[in-house]
């Protein structure tokens, strides 16, 4: 048995300074974020996160479930992006059992996927302009992400917790008229991206709040394991989706924002440039969506179809064992990382080839993200520290699993 | 796309540079090495952990810049008990490798990769708190997920899902 270490409760140096909590219930902390200041007047000596205040013990939950049981679980780690964790935990079952997935459920997955990109940013650029003090960019944002949610409900049934992707393709064809749901609302988000930007872009209070605020060099963002917008903003060129394509990503052409200034306003640039590419990202999966199956044909992994399972003896026995005693996977391991909005989403499996995973691990990008917060605040004012932690856009579940 | 069986032989695996550059570093310190599934997994003895990584880090080739993760698999109840898991990203080449360390339950600890990369405090901490491995030379080497005065470890294998421990 390990030895108890006490709290993390920092000790003032001298008589100088004064230690602080900001949070677990701070409206700027994004979740329950618990940070320990140490300040010098208004200047932060030291920072220190505490978290585990959302730790709901996920990884072990998946130990005791069927490998398709365990999507599920994976919507509620990050309820801002759900299909992009479902998504990587898929396509790292699929590598263990060595699946191949029709064109039409990768160019769905693909188009899904940054459709969660955009909604996800949309909730960053509200809360964080509204950390700030810009009040209005809010209610834009929440305004195009309720349409989002809309699309979401149409196609799975759920706005958040969406479960759409399936272990072999996608759970159901989407509805008639979806993808012109899709386009209607992709055709006009360019200009509301423009309306924010007119918001924030060259606001002179938004410019004094963000540039040169909470800076992170590049070796100390790569050695401090950050990841996603927080690393591309300090001019480090990494995007999961072009370095290591994955579902068909190798099939569609965008650009990969990068800044160099590593200020919180680079990163506000970059994300802000990201929902433009992910609107072409869109486009082009719209317009070369392919037609076919959106399951793998896989009878032992896939559930099949509602009508061939009431038509056919075959595919009733073939549900009911996948429901009742899952599918058995081949042993061995597998680590899958996407670009998740927040940065590298990365889920290590292991099989020890029965029908429930042995191990799920999951590489959270907030975890790892928030290490950067120390470097960026201290020595700086405790007003920056909120415009900090909204740069680096965590969410606490995924942070704490 | 069937899957392919997985490549454990050390002199086939050479041909990868990761092996051969840690070969050639001291091979001692390699244990074994697996091909599965397009990834690369080496292990490495206990000792020599923070020696390959910086290796690899260094190599003018290879250039691991990036700790992507650090994990832990308890595979309860064979010896040695515990697997902890690093995997290596490249900005560079864009590359994974996966290093391994076997740790026996009477004597899990390892050195910290901190001082390679401050970003592994985090996850090392995590690691600890949910398997009780200890990394030597962690500079805060405390609970991150668990209420301090917890007692076990979650994660282990011998730790049940629910009821009373």
């Amino acid at each position: 048995m390990a030895e108890i270490t006490p709290t993390p409760v920092l000790d003032a140096a001298t008589d100088q300074t004064l230690v602080i909590n900001m949070g677990p219930q701070h409206p700027s902390t994004h979740g329950v974020l618990h940070l320990l200041l140490e300040i010098d007047g208004e200047t932060i000596v030291r920072i220190m996160p505490d978290i585990g205040y959302l730790h709901t013990g996920i990884e072990k939950t998946c130990e005791a479930k069927f490998y398709q049981q365990v999507v599920p679980l994976t919507d509620r780690i990050d309820y801002l992006c759900p299909m992009t964790n479902n998504l990587a935990y898929c396509l790292a079952v699929e590598k263990l059992l060595g699946l191949e997935i029709p064109p039409r459920a990768q160019w769905l997955r693909v188009m899904l996927n940054e459709l969660t990109r955009i909604n996800s940013h949309l909730v960053w650029l509200g809360t964080h302009a509204l950390d700030i003090g810009a009040m209005t960019v809010f209610l834009y944002c929440f305004r195009e992400r309720e349409q989002i949610l809309r699309l979401f409900e149409a196609v799975s049934g759920q706005r958040m917790m969406t479960s759409y992707f399936r272990i072999g393709g996608v759970a159901i064809e989407p509805p008639l008229d979806f993808l012109g749901r899709v386009k209607e609302f992709n055709d006009a988000f360019p200009e509301h991206v423009d309306e924010y930007e007119d918001l924030l872009t060259h606001n002179p209070i938004f410019m004094i709040r963000t540039k040169g605020v909470a800076h992170i060099s590049k070796e100390d963002a790569l050695a401090l394991a950050a990841t996603g917008p927080t690393l591309r903003a300090s001019g480090i060129d990494v995007d999961l989706r072009r370095d290591a394509p994955y579902t068909g990503y190798e099939n569609f052409k965008f650009n990969v924002p990068v800044a160099t200034e590593g200020d919180v306003y680079a990163r506000y640039l970059v994300r802000v440039a990201e929902l433009r590419e992910s609107q072409k990202i869109v486009a082009q999966a719209l317009e070369g969506m392919p037609e076919g199956p959106v399951k793998a044909d896989a009878p032992n992994v896939v559930l099949p179809d509602r009508e061939k399972m009431k038509t056919q003896m075959e595919a009733l026995i073939y549900h009911f064992k996948i429901v009742t005693e899952g599918f058995t996977v081949p042993a061995g391991e597998v680590y899958q990382a996407v670009e998740s909005p927040r940065g590298e989403m990365g889920y290590y499996v292991v099989s020890d080839g029965t029908a429930k995973p042995y191990r799920v691990h999951m590489r959270a990008p907030s975890f790892a993200n928030l290490q950067s917060l120390r470097k960026m605040c201290e020595g700086r004012l405790i007003a920056d520290v909120v415009a900090a932690i909204g740069s680096i856009d965590i969410v606490l579940g995924d942070c704490d699993r | 796309m069937a899957l392919e069986p997985a490549i454990t032989d050390l002199e086939q695996l050479k041909s990868h540079a990761e092996v051969a550059c840690l070969l050639s570093w001291n091979a001692a310190a390699v244990e074994a090495a697996k091909f599965d599934r397009h990834e690369l997994s080496i292990y490495v003895e206990r000792t020599g952990l923070r020696g390959a990584c910086a290796t690899l880090k260094n190599d003018a080739s290879l250039q691991y810049d990036a700790l992507s993760d650090v994990t832990c698999v308890d595979w309860y109840p064979s010896d040695p008990r515990f697997e902890v898991i690093y995997h290596l990203f490249s900005t560079v080449t864009k590359k994974r490798v996966r290093l391994k360390v076997r740790l026996s339950d009477d004597d899990a600890r390892v050195d910290s990769l901190t001082p390679l990369w401050p970003g592994a405090d985090f996850f090392e901490r995590e690691v600890f708190d949910l398997f009780g491995v200890r990394f030597q030379e962690h500079p805060n080497l405390k609970r991150i997920m668990m209420p301090d005065n917890w007692e076990g470890h979650p994660l282990r294998k011998d730790y049940p899902v629910e009821g009373y421990r």
